[in-house]
């Protein structure tokens, strides 16, 4: 394996990294689902680099709905929704950005430190590519969060998602990567834009959670 | 011999697949009920047959002694809940509640989720059993919401995020699973196969497997619904329609315990790898002793028996936890008696409160003045969880505790105390609601008891006597799992 083959994933898995970061202290809905299509292209190209360099061409399957589904569709669908539904006011964060970027960071070095002594008898290349994967997870949970607002959240869940398709390519010839993806997909699509949104809006004119939060079963 | 049972297994995973297009195309609720009860019922024969024919193993699909026994459970008890189910529909369309096409709706994903459990229990690949959990685990969130109230919702959302959150956390420890076999097993399917990983995990990476493990344990645990990771359960549980609290109590828990259960041989089969039962034990204790003291508050009756639920799993994870025979056994034994009780006191509970128009507590009392059947069932159910002498949970449940004090004296003791609390709480409420004058509104209503009977005769009956073919095979599958 060339050291080509291994700074190019690294930089894409890095970069996956880098746009969550960018996710976690955007406060306007459109600007946080423009970073988020930025960070499934961001997926598409790594998991195709990995198709390339583990010569496994199913990958490109992922790679594609990547690119195609989470790149364009969601983000567009998104988009729409919001502006049907008028909430296209600030996202409210729960603490402050400077707080919540400095979890960040220690959850990065936390699952670094975890990561790579655990997986010292893997290969280099799946090693790296799974320290990141996990602070892509752990970033997307942070934003799901730090985050009241319904679609804020589901795509905190789509990035941690990502970050989940971002291992399982990494590991090298790993059976089922393609139907994973795309039960991750159905799962996003049917419940997210199908069913939620839509009966939440119906019902409250918002998407806002913390209006859901008013009733707690034994508080009636 | 091979053939009958492949077709057994392909009706229990394809008879739901294949009702559940044409419910959902099925006007009329009565004949919808009708076939939903049918594929159920053929799915529980076909699940029968492959006790005697066993279906050849091949890279995606199984049956051994563990998981025959979660199927036959899991189909039976999907089996007789939509027998209540249909009984129970029909009240909620008369008042309006559900709408023809919500029904139609309803009775195809139950369907899709009989058919996602039934496919996790007998996959053979860790991979494809993610996704078959991930199917159950989204049609039940959809069934949650049904309803489509304020608190529907808001149940039916926290069940998502923190189901899917859970569901992502498993995929992760799936793949560490994965790269831990492939070193020695090589590349694809058969590293993540079931009997491969279990006869070569002595040689994979321990590290890797410790890791592998927290991550399924916290991602298929938030699906058991152990503390502290429950939060979704008793809304869930609470909100939405009976028959499916009915099914994630009595099956969708028993679903992911028993992934759990999977890995846990796995764990088990590695001797530098971290020991399994400590955390389960742990996490147990904790979801018994927890749970017990938050039955006091509890003002919502469905709400109240999914802290019962709580606790009955950590007593189970407790068990598998302990490990051994007879702890296993007794683990195996409860997680039975569990599910098949506990859907009864839902069935119970799902006329109560329909009887009542409500599922506040403090607006029930003299049930058994009002609809004796209905409130007998309830004291009968609920003495049954509680373990009373003559029943099954009883049985277990001195099992668990037996073996635990003859093992570590010291862990038995908080869990006596969880159980005697619960018991306790339980106990109270149950006074409250069915003996005494009766109080709030009353309505008539049309209950079908069987399901409610056949269950707790069942566990009346193993209480006094249990089968000797069902015990050596319970110890057997107990010996299997280490």
């Amino acid at each position: 394996m060339s050291s080509l083959d291994f700074d190019v994933a690294h930089l894409l898995s890095g970069l996956m990294v880098l746009v969550c970061f960018v996710m976690l202290y955007q406060d306007r809905l459109y600007s946080l689902l423009n970073t988020f299509a930025l960070h499934a292209v961001v997926l598409a190209l790594a998991v195709a680099w990995q198709a390339y360099i583990q010569a496994a061409p199913h990958l490109y399957v992922t790679a594609a709905i990547a690119l195609i589904f989470k790149g364009m569709v969601i983000p567009v669908a998104l988009h729409r929704l919001i502006r049907r539904m008028d909430i296209h006011r600030e996202v409210e964060t729960v603490g402050g950005v400077g707080p919540t970027m400095l979890l960040g960071l220690t959850l990065v070095a936390l699952s670094i430190s975890v990561m790579l002594p655990v997986t010292a008898a893997a290969g280099t290349l799946a090693r790296e590519d799974l320290a990141f994967a996990l602070s892509v997870v752990l970033l997307g949970l942070l934003i799901m969060i730090t985050r009241r607002n319904a679609v804020s959240q589901v795509v905190g869940f789509m990035s941690l998602e990502n970050g989940l398709v971002l291992a399982a390519t990494g590991a090298k010839g790993m059976p089922l990567v393609v139907e994973i993806s795309v039960a991750f997909s159905i799962l996003i699509a049917f419940i997210v834009i199908g069913i939620f949104l839509f009966r939440i809006r119906e019902r409250f004119d918002t998407v806002d959670v913390t209006a859901l939060d008013t009733v707690r079963g034994d508080r009636r | 011999m091979n053939g009958l049972g492949a077709y057994a297994l392909g009706g229990v995973l394809l008879i739901p697949v294949v009702f559940a297009a044409i419910l959902a195309m099925s006007p009329g609720y009565r004949l919808s009920a009708r076939l939903n009860v049918v594929a159920s019922g053929a799915g529980f024969l076909c699940a029968l047959v492959l006790i005697g024919q066993r279906p050849a193993v091949n890279d995606f699909l199984f049956v051994d002694d563990l998981n025959i026994v979660f199927l036959i459970l899991n189909t039976f008890i999907g089996f007789t809940t939509s027998v209540f189910s249909a009984s129970y529909i029909r009240h909620e369309l008369e008042t309006g509640r559900l709408t023809p096409l919500y029904l139609r709706f309803y009775h195809a994903m139950y369907q899709v989720m009989l058919a996602g459990m039934s496919l996790a229990l007998a996959a053979q690949n860790v991979g494809l059993m993610w996704v078959a959990v991930e199917l159950a685990t989204l049609t039940t969130v959809v069934m949650v919401g049904i309803y489509r109230t304020h608190e529907a919702l808001e149940a039916a959302w926290k069940y998502f995020i923190l189901g899917s959150v859970g569901i992502a956390l498993a995929l992760f420890g799936t793949i560490l699973v994965y790269l831990a076999a492939q070193p020695v097993v090589g590349e694809g399917l058969n590293a993540m196969s079931w009997l491969q990983l279990v006869a070569h995990a002595s040689r994979f990476d321990p590290a890797l497997l410790n890791l592998a493990f927290i991550f399924l344990l916290l991602g298929y645990g938030t699906k058991v619904g152990l503390a502290p990771l429950h939060a979704w359960l008793p809304d869930a549980h609470a909100e939405g329609p009976t028959p499916i609290s009915a099914v994630l109590s009595g099956l969708l828990l028993n679903v992911a315990l028993y992934a759990v259960l999977r890995f846990k041989v796995v764990m088990a089969a590695n001797p530098g790898a971290l020991a399994p039962g400590p955390l389960l034990i742990t996490m147990g204790l904790v979801s018994v002793v927890f749970a017990a003291f938050m039955l006091y508050r509890r003002r919502d009756i469905k709400r109240m028996f999914a802290y019962s639920s709580i606790e009955h799993m950590g007593i189970i994870a407790f068990a598998f936890g302990m490990g051994g025979p007879l702890a296993n056994f007794a683990g195996l034994l409860h997680m039975t008696m569990h599910s098949l009780t506990k859907s009864a006191i839902f069935f119970a509970v799902g006329h109560v409160a329909q009887a009542k128009g409500t599922q506040k507590l403090s607006d029930m009392g003299g049930l058994t003045v009002t609809h004796p059947a209905l409130g007998w069932g309830l004291v009968v159910g609920v003495v049954a969880i509680l373990g009373v002498p003559p029943t099954g949970v009883f049985m277990s449940e001195f099992l668990v505790v037996s073996s635990t004090f003859a093992r570590q004296p010291l862990l038995a003791i908080p869990l006596v105390v969880g159980l005697l609390v619960a018991f306790g709480a339980l106990i109270l409420r149950m006074q409250q609601v069915v003996f005494g004058a009766p109080k709030g509104e009353s309505h008539p209503v049309q209950a079908s008891y069987v399901p409610m009977i056949v269950h707790l005769g069942i566990v009346l009956t193993a209480g006094i006597f249990l089968p000797p073919a069902v015990v050596a095979w319970f110890q057997n599958v107990a010996r299997s799992l280490g």
